[in-house]
């Protein structure tokens, strides 16, 4: 069985993903100062930080170059736990409206 | 005395038994992230008054911060390149660059540190508000900069065996997966621990 090293990418690939990363952290200040509301800053803020995760993922991190089964394996089980984690989120907004208990 | 006939397992997903050793760990680790982010989360949501203590010399800190671990990215991947053509001084001095860049990261971190704890921040109390900040603030960023520290240890030490042949450019490479995994995190620890507590 042929062993995979992961091709890597070229210098200017490299470069442009750097560049994206880079730009993309300055939007996420844009939106730190900006006049929205709370919950929308946070899922605008977890979407690109998400962007941002991908392109290291994919890029510097060579899943691309990758055998597929080596995602396959690997991404959907992490997805999976952080998923499950959202389950707090009922009782953090339990703790917020409902306090204190005699409602 | 029979033959002995040697069986060798194929390696998993076709990838060298330490690359994939280092990815389930980074898995593991983006579970524990996960987790304490979570819980950053459950608490910031939670409680009425979160304090919003960054300034925006804070941010523009952090965003320096950002810049030098990437930076430290790319030059990771220099190294791995110039490993690739067998060209091991060249390599070295990448990666040591990578180390510099990652002490740098580390100076900031405690600069930035010194500051809060200067204006009053301890980990259980703050003059700003809730006093479970501290305890949020310093356990996350605290324990992704001891990633960071580990990080430049053991990337220090592959480098001092490479350059004697002791490590190939493979150790190299899985270190470099570490190294970007770290880089990775703090994606998500500067919009979450900093730009959502920026004062205004």
């Amino acid at each position: 069985m042929e062993i995979s090293e992961g091709r890597s990418g070229g210098i200017g690939t490299y470069l442009v993903v750097y560049v994206a990363i880079l730009a993309i952290s300055g939007v996420q200040i844009l939106i730190a100062y900006s006049n929205i509301e709370a919950s929308h800053m946070v899922f605008r803020m977890l979407a690109l930080a998400i962007v941002q995760a991908a392109l290291a993922i994919t890029f510097f991190m060579h899943m691309k170059s990758e055998k597929r089964n080596l995602a396959l394996f690997l991404l959907p089980a992490t997805v999976f736990v952080l998923a499950m984690m959202n389950m707090i989120w009922s009782d953090s907004f339990r703790l917020l409206t409902m306090r204190p208990f005699s409602h | 005395m029979g033959s002995v006939v040697e069986t060798r397992e194929a390696p998993a997903f076709a990838i060298p038994h330490k690359k994939l050793v280092m990815w389930l760990f980074i898995i593991s680790d983006a579970v524990t992230f996960g987790a304490i982010l979570f819980a950053y989360g459950y608490l910031r949501n939670a409680t009425t008054d979160w304090p919003k203590p960054f300034e925006s010399a804070s941010v523009l800190n952090a965003y320096i911060m950002t810049v030098v671990l990437v930076t430290s990215s790319l030059t990771m991947l220099m190294a791995i390149r110039a490993a690739k053509t067998g060209e091991r001084p060249r390599a070295a001095v990448w990666a040591w660059l990578t180390v510099a860049g990652g002490l740098l990261f580390a100076l900031l971190h405690l600069k930035e540190w010194l500051g809060l704890i200067g204006q009053g921040l301890t980990l259980f109390a703050n003059p700003w508000g809730s006093g479970l900040f501290g305890a949020a603030f310093f356990s996350i960023t605290g324990l992704h900069l001891t990633h960071v520290v580990a990080g430049c240890v053991a990337i220090s030490v592959v480098i001092l065996g490479y350059k004697r042949g002791r490590y190939d450019r493979m150790d190299l490479k899985i270190w470099g997966l570490y190294w970007h995994f770290v880089d990775m995190i703090w994606m998500f620890v500067v919009p979450l621990m900093y730009l959502l507590n920026v004062k205004r």
